[in-house]
């Protein structure tokens, strides 16, 4: 708890900040785009946060928002399939291949690293290549403007990602701070030896943090290729992977496994958006904006080890 | 052979917090010749070589190259004086090849850029293999060499470092036969060459083979040693055993219904060339006695099914269940406490509550949301029970002493109704208070009618608390001793793999369960 209140603090210091600075950022305008970004980079952060708490990671996500988002606009405008089939089909797309991940990394015993990053280059260069490198839309949604309205609109005057952000971080908090699968994914992470020697199917609960991964991160592609309204296959998704894993790590995963949190994750992914958007609010130059973000978790991941070396040293001298 | 030895340990001891490990041992090795180093687990043959190697100092006592007093304050120290030890575990770099793996971090360096250089390493490399008979190339990688040529790259190491003794740790334990008596024959030439060799080894076979004079370590202490003409078995054995042991065996109130839990031809994948059965009876605590290495873990593996690809036949009370499958042996009640405790046993960055209720979460939870206050009751309870000193149950293991550590493994076990309870190594680096309370508690098991089998290699704990012993050898059992047939000198008579009246069949032929 204590690394979550931590994160808070520093969540709230460069809000408080950035207001000083420039006002805009309370506007209701800017605060409903933050959130918005939140909303779609939280929710694939969470699959991601749940696959680094086994211990593995998942370096395919990017690609597979571009392969969903392309398959997705193809589906629809070209195909003309009914939305909630294709909808259906951007996620479970994702999960599948999420599946053969775990699979490999269980089974063949294939380090998650090498496996995702093959999935990273396989899905973009499939989704550069179904989609001939042309930039899919989505035209004016006709037959389909229930699905887009679903991603883009609003709810209680919240921007719908942020909405089903909310939703499913409540249903994963449960998962994996109330639910017998989580107890199990945090004692892999941290023993995985140890809790197969307790008769735990280790096997299928690491590669099943993968197949939530891969559902997380098709709804976010969803939400994604409506939001952009063109999908670019060489870009878009780009360094997704990266702003999930560095909210992760903020948040108080280790990349060692066994450690993280919902709560966590939300906030290191709020964090980083909100740096997005000091970025902009401020004037800094955007291409700074990968030199910010990286400073800032470095100073995060420093700080926490300062802190962790000072507890340890009080529990020495107890 | 000149007066003064080529080395000499006198009155060496060394202290460990808790245990003495050497009390006033002394030990000398003349040029040439060919030591065995014998004792049973734990009589100090490792701490002695380790203090030989630098690992360690000695309290008291000292060494003597040459008739001169040395101080050994380092690895490179013993290096330095010709002193090389071959490990049981292999110390090569199976990445690089047989040259680069001798000269490694002493590597010859030339031209202006401080290159290695490489054509002297396998120039210099080349003769030695010659020397050792080894039909290889200095340019192999390792990994593409058998265990057995790996060894004779650290031996060839050893000879470039001009070593004038090795110290060879249980050298035979990964080799076939052949290699094995390569080695033996080798083991003669360097002595023929002027090198001596401190030969450990538990095969008794291996030693009368090849030692000129054999040392028996027993508790921390010289037990005697035997010119070559006096080399046998049994006077080795006789003088590995002997020590004194505290008695404190109780026996059961009622004697045990036989037969209850019954193993056939099981085999392990670590020796599936050995099948192993025994019946264990509810009531009774068998004890698996052997010296490490002996295979008794892996059986313990086998039968609880973490070994998927072990073979052969379990059943409890009459029921078989299927091998290989642990969760399967879980649900029947067959549980473990592996002697990796921190490693098999705990996930310690976890607390208590969460370890002892790890293996059955279900109990604990409706519609798969885990009920905290349930866990929390069950926790209590065994640490009550167990008095597990911690500060609650929210406590991280890792902060816990190691027989607390054991306790909560225990706990997680035991409030599952065990049936059949392995321990291995159950009171491994456990203080003596703890310890009682494990004996005590497994005696309380065995009494409510759960089979006990624990493996040690503790001999006092071996004969204080088991009802009858397996003895196992090199994957097997070689015997099995009833309760009045349980005498050091017979568990290590089995142990190095001879055979003795005494000993059963470890089962009953006529077996109801099986056909």
């Amino acid at each position: 708890m204590k690394k979550e209140i931590g994160i808070s603090v520093l969540l709230f210091v460069l809000c408080a900040v950035t207001t000083l600075l420039n006002p805009k950022f309370i506007s209701p305008v800017n605060l409903t785009n933050t959130a918005n970004q939140i909303g779609m980079y939280g929710i694939f952060s969470l699959g991601l946060g749940l696959v680094i708490i086994t211990g593995g990671i998942d370096l395919s996500v990017g690609s597979m928002i571009a392969l969903c988002g392309v398959l997705l606009s193809m589906m629809l405008t070209e195909w003309h399939w009914p939305w909630s089939l294709a909808a259906a089909a951007a996620v479970l797309l994702p999960m599948l291949l999420g599946w053969v991940h775990g699979t490999l990394i269980t089974r063949m015993k294939i380090q998650p690293f090498i496996i995702t990053l093959c999935g990273l280059l396989i899905y973009r260069g499939l989704a550069r290549f179904i989609a001939r490198d042309d930039t899919k839309g989505f035209g004016n949604a006709e037959g389909f403007a229930i699905l887009r309205d679903a991603a883009k609109g609003k709810l209680l005057g919240l921007p719908m990602p942020f909405v089903l952000l909310i939703i499913l971080a409540l249903i994963m908090w449960f998962v994996l701070h109330r639910s017998i699968y989580g107890r199990y994914l945090l004692a892999v992470g941290r023993n995985e030896e140890a809790t197969r020697f307790s008769g735990i199917n280790t096997r299928r609960v690491i590669a099943s943090s993968y197949i939530i991964a891969g559902m997380l991160t098709g709804i976010s592609g969803i939400l994604f290729a409506f939001y952009t309204n063109s999908v670019s296959p060489s870009n878009h998704g780009n360094f997704y992977e990266l702003y999930g894993i560095a909210a992760a790590v903020l948040g108080g995963c280790s990349l060692r496994g066994g450690e993280g949190s919902i709560l966590g994750i939300l906030i290191g992914t709020a964090l980083l958006q909100v740096l997005q958007n000091l970025v902009n609010l401020l004037g800094i130059d955007s291409s700074l904006n990968y030199a910010v973000m990286g400073t800032v978790v470095l100073i995060g991941v420093l700080a926490d080890q300062v802190f962790q070396a000072r507890a340890a040293k009080k529990l020495m001298r107890h | 052979m000149s007066t003064t030895p080529l080395l000499a340990l006198r009155g060496i001891a060394k202290r460990f917090p808790g245990v003495v490990a050497l009390d006033g041992v002394s030990l000398e090795v003349g040029r040439g010749e060919v030591v065995a180093l014998c004792g049973e687990n734990g009589a100090g043959k490792s701490t002695l070589m380790k203090i030989l190697g630098g690992v360690y100092q000695p309290d008291a006592g000292d060494i003597l190259m040459d008739g001169q007093p040395v101080r050994i304050n380092h690895v490179t120290d013993a290096l330095r004086l010709g002193i090389a030890f071959i490990h049981q575990e292999l110390n090569v770099l199976d990445n690089l090849d047989v040259a680069a793996n001798v000269f490694l971090g002493r590597e010859p360096l030339r031209g202006p850029f401080k290159l290695i250089d490489r054509k002297k390493i396998h120039a210099d490399t080349e003769p030695l293999l010659k020397r050792l008979g080894l039909d290889i190339s200095s340019r192999t990688r390792l990994d593409k060499l058998s265990l057995a040529q790996q060894q004779m790259v650290e031996i060839a190491k050893a000879l470039s470092l001009n070593a004038r003794i090795i110290i060879m740790d249980e050298p035979t334990s990964s080799l076939t036969l052949t290699e094995t008596e390569r080695l033996l024959q080798l083991v003669c030439e360097l002595s023929e060459q002027g090198v001596s060799v401190i030969y450990i080894s538990h095969r008794l076979g291996e030693v009368e083979h090849c030692a000129d004079r054999v040392v028996v370590l027993r508790d921390g202490r010289n037990a005697g040693q035997l010119p070559q003409a006096d080399v046998t078995h049994d006077r080795i054995v006789g003088l590995m055993v002997g020590r004194e042991i505290k008695s404190f065996y109780c026996a059961p109130k009622a004697p045990p219904t036989a037969g209850v839990f019954k193993v056939r031809n099981l085999r392990s994948s670590r020796y599936p060339a050995q099948a192993v059965s025994f019946d264990a009876g509810q009531g009774e605590i068998l004890g698996f006695a052997g010296l490490v290495g002996a295979g008794r873990s892996e059986l313990a593996k086998a039968i609880v099914g973490l070994d998927r690809l072990a073979s052969g036949e379990v059943a409890l009370g009459g029921e078989r269940l299927s091998v290989g499958d642990s969760r399967a042996a879980i649900q029947r009640g067959i549980y473990l406490v592996p002697e990796d405790r921190r490693g098999e046993g705990l996930v310690v960055g976890m607390t208590v509550r969460e370890n002892v209720t790890l293996a059955s979460l279900r109990r604990f939870a409706s519609l798969f949301l885990i009920h905290r206050d349930r866990e929390r009751a069950v926790a209590d309870e065994q640490i009550q029970s167990l008095s597990i000193k911690t500060p609650n149950a929210e406590t991280r293991v890792l902060n816990l002493s190691g027989g607390n550590q054991q306790k909560v493994v225990l706990g997680k076990w035991l409030s599952m109704d065990p049936k059949v309870m392995i321990l291995d190594e159950p009171t491994r680096g456990i203080d003596v208070g703890a310890k009682a309370e494990i004996y005590r508690l497994m005696r309380a098991l065995a009494e409510r009618g759960t089979v006990i089998l624990m493996i040690s290699s503790d001999m006092e704990e071996v004969l204080n608390i088991s009802d009858r012993v397996a003895v196992m050898y090199e994957g097997e059992i070689a015997g099995v001793l009833a309760r009045a047939d349980c005498t050091e000198e017979n568990i290590m008579q089995l142990a190095v793999g001879k055979k003795i009246a005494a000993a059963k069949p470890a089962f009953a032929n006529s077996s109801p369960g099986f056909e």
